[in-house]
């Protein structure tokens, strides 16, 4: 797999590039420190600490169940949680609605069942969150659904409902309006695992190409080529506990623990 | 190697074809929806021959024997005119201006035909799809026309005499109830069904609460104690209308219901609509009105037209407090010795019949054609 570290060494190379950012001020994107969140006497979350780095790219796999989603929903707090803090682009969310909308107008979420409102167009379900959220002119936030149609390449299709179009499309849909609201950190909750496998394809070109743009990305998911190729950090989770995090060459050649060994054992066949 | 294929593999693909001729034309049609098996053809028989028993007797009742002219119930009575005597049109002609206005004095009956004619003008190009300026004419419809409605009905302002609606009656008193009604159970009801889902205790347990009580009791008591106990509540200084209490008490009785077909409509919205709308950064109020209500509401619209048709045909109930409607004058009507004949009842329920069943078959099938409209836009 020659072109594995395509992205990373692009990056390296990058004077400027998200690396650089990493010696800035403030750089940290998210921060979660000593998060703990359960579901009734279910413990989903134990102690979780993680930073993510402006424009780094974080691939999060484990078993289901292991709180990986529940873990990404709490970055837009989609989730409450009982212990713990997370802070989003400098915002640290509470209770505090306010609060809550100001991060949310900063992250964008990509969903497994892409969640395209059934009853609006591909472009009106890509103007709805600019135009009443942002206030943005309906005229100016058209042309920026197109141009993110565009990036997605479907632009060809804002007329239609999302029930006219395939899988594959929707969840491409689903990442355009997302970028409408022109966010700073995006999540994708198992965004291609409710595709069929012709269609895996086209929506992780999609999200290669964000990474390549230097979008700050989390990403549930067990497309291993894709963490390969996109990724710059790797972590497993398993019981509600990050178990493993590493670069991606590290993680995938020699993982340190044993569930790592047996997780990736079992993806890899 | 294709030639060790086993036998049931294709080769080649083939083309598509026309379908068989059988199951084309007219003839092929009967036999193989009407007649396909024996019971199937018997079913068919039995059932032509009800409608048959049934169709034609209305047909010989309403028109065929009916009486046309007339100017009393001589004209109507077997004795005179030496038949079988059907539907006794002449006592509807008479009664007409009963049944349509009560006692509205005839020289400001020209204020309720101008009501209705502005509400066909502004509600007609309402329910017709392609004309444009659909949100300029709601809110006209539902936010002006009542209001003007109100003013010409009633009077007493802009130097037109006041008409007590004690004197209103017959169909206007039909078409004000289930208007007012309709459009006042339908935004209440909404609110009342967001209320019962709302994550705040007290405003749940209002709704519920609300919801309940009026669902528990029957629309005459409602009606009844309207009418006759509020009064003894109230101040005595405190007149209200009695055609406004138990519009009110209509309204309210309608909104109950109407909660629960909207709530059965949001608990229809998969989880991931809100989680969608709410990760774009779409407040409580603005997720609602542009995600979750469009959608709701359009896989409710069946429950909708039956609680509107539902209502439009219990406000024959006011009867009870004294409030002549359609099927009050009515029965007002047939008291009148002028007409009584053996046909009179049967014609007038006849015509309340037909009037009632227009506007309920008008609302099912304008309701039915919305339906398929919005579900062709977004089907594949």
């Amino acid at each position: 797999m020659g072109g594995d570290n395509q992205i990373g060494d692009r990056q390296a190379s990058a004077p400027g590039g998200p690396r650089d950012l990493g010696t800035r001020e403030n750089a940290a994107a998210i921060e979660i420190a000593g998060l703990d969140k359960w579901f009734g006497s279910f413990h989903v979350l134990r102690d979780i600490n993680l930073e993510v780095m402006r424009g780094e790219r974080i691939v999060i796999c484990g078993p289901s169940g292991s709180g990986k989603s529940t873990l990404l929903r709490c970055i837009n707090r989609l989730e409450d949680w009982q212990r713990g803090r997370v802070i989003v682009e400098g915002v640290e969310l509470s209770a505090d609605i306010k609060k809550i909308h100001d991060v949310r107008r900063e992250v964008g979420m990509v969903f497994q069942q892409f969640n395209l409102f059934p009853h609006l167009t591909v472009l009106d379900n890509c103007t709805l969150a600019p135009i009443w959220v942002r206030n943005m002119p309906k005229r100016e936030a058209q042309a920026i659904a197109r141009h993110h149609l565009e990036r997605v390449r479907i632009p060809e299709q804002a007329d239609k409902y999302p029930a006219q179009l395939s899988g594959g499309q929707q969840q491409r849909v689903a990442i355009a309006r997302a970028l409408c609201m022109q966010p700073k950190i995006m999540l994708f909750d198992e965004p291609t695992s409710a595709l069929d496998p012709e269609m895996v394809k086209e929506v992780l070109d999609t999200m290669v190409g964000l990474a390549l743009d230097g979008m700050t990305m989390l990403v549930v998911s067990h497309e291993m080529g894709f963490a390969r190729q996109a990724a710059n950090r790797m972590i497993l989770m398993d019981a509600g506990q990050i178990i493993e995090m590493n670069e991606p060459q590290a993680f995938f050649d020699h993982p340190r623990h044993e569930r790592t060994k047996l997780f990736l054992s079992q993806i890899l066949r | 190697m294709p030639a060790s294929y086993p036998s049931y593999v294709r080769r080649s693909l083939t083309e598509p074809k026309p379908p068989p001729v059988a199951t084309q034309g007219g003839l092929t049609f009967i036999r193989a929806r009407l007649f396909d098996t024996p019971l199937n053809g018997a079913l068919t028989i039995l059932t032509g021959a009800m409608v048959a028993l049934l169709v034609w007797p209305a047909v010989k009742f309403l028109l065929i024997d009916a009486v046309w002219e007339g100017g009393s119930r001589i004209d109507c009575l077997p004795q005179t005119i030496g038949r079988e005597v059907g539907a006794c049109w002449p006592f509807i002609k008479a009664k007409l201006p009963q049944l349509m206005y009560g006692f509205y004095p005839e020289a400001e009956r020209w204020r309720v035909d101008l009501t209705y004619a502005l509400g066909a003008v502004l509600l007609i190009p309402l329910l017709i799809p392609r004309l444009p300026y659909k949100s300029a004419n709601a809110v006209l419809f539902f936010g002006l026309f009542p209001f003007v409605g109100f003013f010409l009905l009633v009077g007493g302002t802009f130097g037109l005499p006041q008409v007590e609606t004690r004197n209103w009656g017959g169909l206007l008193i039909t078409l004000v109830i289930s208007f007012t009604g309709i459009i006042c159970s339908l935004p209440l009801g909404i609110v009342l069904a967001l209320g019962r889902r709302s994550s705040l205790p007290i405003i749940r347990t209002l709704s519920i609460a609300f919801i309940e009580i009026w669902r528990g009791v029957p629309l005459i008591t409602v009606l009844f104690f309207a009418t006759y106990m509020l009064p003894f509540f109230l101040p005595g200084s405190w007149k209200i209308d009695s055609l406004l209490r138990v519009l009110v008490g209509v309204a309210l009785f309608a909104a109950a219901y109407m909660a629960e077909v909207v709530r059965g409509g949001l608990q229809a919205i998969p989880r991931g609509q809100f989680e969608a709308a709410m990760a774009l950064g779409l407040g409580y109020w603005r997720m609602t009105a542009l995600v979750i209500l469009p959608q709701a509401l359009r896989l409710v619209i069946p429950g909708i037209v039956n609680s509107f048709i539902s209502l439009f045909k219990d406000t024959s109930l006011v009867l009870i407090v004294s409030i002549f409607d359609l099927l009050g004058q009515l029965r007002a009507a047939f008291a009148d010795p002028t007409w009584a004949t053996p046909v009179t009842l049967f014609t007038g329920f006849a015509f309340a019949g037909m009037i009632y069943f227009l506007g309920s078959f008008g609302m099912s099938r304008y309701a039915l054609s919305m339906e398929r409209r919005l579900n062709r836009a977004e089907a594949r």
